[in-house]
């Protein structure tokens, strides 16, 4: 069911190619390009209905066994009685998950700001690097949860120190992915550059940042949901309560008051959101490097 | 044979003053390496040289110097055909160069590839969009300007290369074995373009290559080098007359000029 073409510019180009024969145009490559269905391509169908497929047995089975053992929901509560409480206490639960979420997208763009800010300074300053990038190992192999609480006691402000918390586990991937992705431009790149007499400036914005791009996006895919987990953690090390409280807190109480399905919807919105998060990052990270990155292109074989 | 001498070996009789001057040139790497040791080399202006030799021989080391991208470690370079001067006193030296590989940039569309070295002098943008547009229809690639470099063949990136390396108009063409890694057919067809843009646009041409036949197809004057330390052996003069094309490849002159050159080679791979 394969539609072949050479690329996206097949059809303005199909006269010129065809037309320039035993010339090096023949031998441009071709890529596939495939039939859709509901705007995804057809081959990646079956990477979306197989897990689909697999899931839905799995919700079936539990579901089963709760009923026919007649497993109490305090011990193991069904997917019915899950979805159910989640309806139920949307009201609570949603302001949580909108203080989570809150908090790991702003630990997010603090650590895109400041991993690329720092990467972007390191390639540029080798001394910056070897003075400061082994701080930032240190930072980032010390467990969050052992630092949290000094954190929470000196910055007073919980919020705050919950950002802080999920900034320190996110910012790594993107520096040290950064870092990398900054220093691997092509070196003749870079003599043609040096060449053209290039400055600092014009060799960062037009050769190290684009080189940069694969790497720094494979950074974000890991730190979207290390930014999620880095907020989780972080609460339940905070343990605050009140109304202004995100999912982790929830699932403390709903853990103290033994009311164990609230905590498994609590528990589907956090699997969700990251399942999201990282669906998002890969998207973008598809959009921006579909037309170069031969990471994101398919061959005809 | 000598009926329609070529350009740059006329100025040589000529005692026209060389465009580039290398004199004595040494370059000994960090580790040791006696990459070239005192070589002399003049490069007049509009001539088409070859740099023939075994690797190992110093002739990339050689560009690179000329280039300004290393510097020598004893011996001078001098541009006393060149009539301007940077803010430094320097002479503003106009070179292009074209690598082993096409050395595209990925992210980058044809023809903002060919704009870059125009970008980078600051040229404003329609300009030199229309420049580096002229300059890909030269190269036989007009309605590929929007192609990602992934979509191109081999011969067809060498060809945007050497586009992007023509598009300022260099008075000196510097190429390191560009058409080391394409087919035998696609070298042969980027050859004749290659000649053909030298008689336009009669720029000085230097052509790195481990090919006899090659250079000697495309060259004035092929200047043999030797391994261990890298340094001039000998020169071949081709004055076969210009243009040249399928019946050269096949002439007894080329047979005789490529012997002569083998013979060259062989006595500087021994040496």
């Amino acid at each position: 069911m394969r539609k072949r073409a050479t690329n996206s510019m097949s059809a303005d180009l199909s006269t010129t190619v065809s037309s320039a024969k035993g010339t090096d145009q023949d031998a441009a490559p071709v890529f596939a390009l495939e039939e859709t269905f509901l705007g995804i391509s057809k081959s990646r169908w079956p990477g979306i209905i197989a897990p689909l497929v697999t899931g839905l047995i799995f919700i079936g089975f539990w579901e089963g066994i709760v009923r026919l053992k007649g497993i109490p929901s305090y011990i193991l509560p069904g997917p019915i009685i899950i979805l159910q409480t989640l309806f139920a206490d949307w009201a609570t639960l949603s302001i949580a998950l909108g203080v989570t979420l809150k908090i790991t997208f702003a630990a997010l763009i603090a650590a895109v700001s400041v991993g690329v800010a720092l990467a972007i300074l390191f390639t540029q300053s080798k001394w910056l690097e070897r003075s400061l990038l082994p701080y930032a190992v240190i930072l980032q192999v010390t467990p969050v949860v052992s630092i949290a609480p000094l954190i929470i006691i000196w910055v007073g402000d919980v919020n705050l120190s919950l950002l802080i918390c999920a900034w320190l586990v996110a910012f790594f991937p993107i520096l040290s992915n950064t870092i990398m992705g900054l220093s691997s431009a092509d070196h003749n790149l870079v003599s043609l550059f040096q060449l053209y007499g290039a400055n600092r400036w014009q060799t960062l914005r037009y050769l190290r940042l684009p080189a940069a791009l694969p790497f720094f996006l494979s950074g974000l895919k890991i730190s979207g949901g290390l930014a999620l987990i880095g907020a989780v953690v972080a609460e339940f090390v905070a343990g605050t309560g009140g109304t202004a409280s995100g999912l982790a807190y929830r699932i403390l109480e709903s853990g103290y008051q033994l009311k164990i399905p609230r905590m498994f919807a609590a528990l589907l919105l956090i699997s969700t959101s990251g399942i999201l998060i990282f669906l998002t990052t890969s998207y973008i990270s598809h959009r921006l490097l579909h037309r170069w990155h031969e990471s994101a292109i398919k061959r005809e074989s | 044979m000598n009926s329609t001498a070529p350009v740059g070996s006329a100025a040589r009789q000529a005692g026209v003053r060389p465009l580039v001057s290398v004199r004595a040139l040494s370059k000994k790497f960090s580790n040791g390496t006696l990459a070239l040791r005192d070589v002399d080399l003049d490069l007049f202006p509009g001539e088409f040289v070859s740099l023939l030799g075994p690797s190992g021989c110093g002739k990339s080391t050689l560009l690179r110097l000329i280039s300004d991208l290393s510097a020598p470690s004893a011996g001078t370079i001098e541009w006393p055909g060149a009539d301007s001067a940077d803010a430094y006193g320097k002479a503003e030296h106009s070179l292009g160069f074209v690598f082993q590989e096409p050395t595209l940039m990925p992210w980058a569309q044809t023809l903002d590839n060919v704009t870059l070295p125009l970008r980078l002098k600051h040229m404003n943008a329609g300009e030199a969009r229309d420049r580096a547009a002229a300059m890909l229809d030269l190269v036989g690639l007009k309605g590929f300007e929007k192609s990602y470099p992934r979509e191109l063949s081999g011969g067809m990136k060498m060809r945007v290369s050497i586009a992007r390396a023509l598009v300022t108009e260099p008075k000196v063409l510097l190429m390191d074995e560009p058409f080391a890694a394409l087919d035998e057919i696609t070298r042969h067809k980027l050859n004749d373009d290659l000649l053909a843009l030298w008689e336009r646009n009669r720029f000085t041409a230097v052509f790195v290559t481990h090919s006899v036949f090659e250079s000697v197809y495309l060259s004035q004057r092929v200047v043999v080098m030797a391994a261990r330390p890298g340094r001039v052996m000998s020169e071949v003069m081709v004055d076969a007359p210009f243009p040249r094309d399928n019946l050269f490849r096949t002439s007894a002159d080329y047979a005789h000029l490529c012997r002569l050159g083998s013979e060259a080679l062989k006595q500087a791979i021994d040496a």
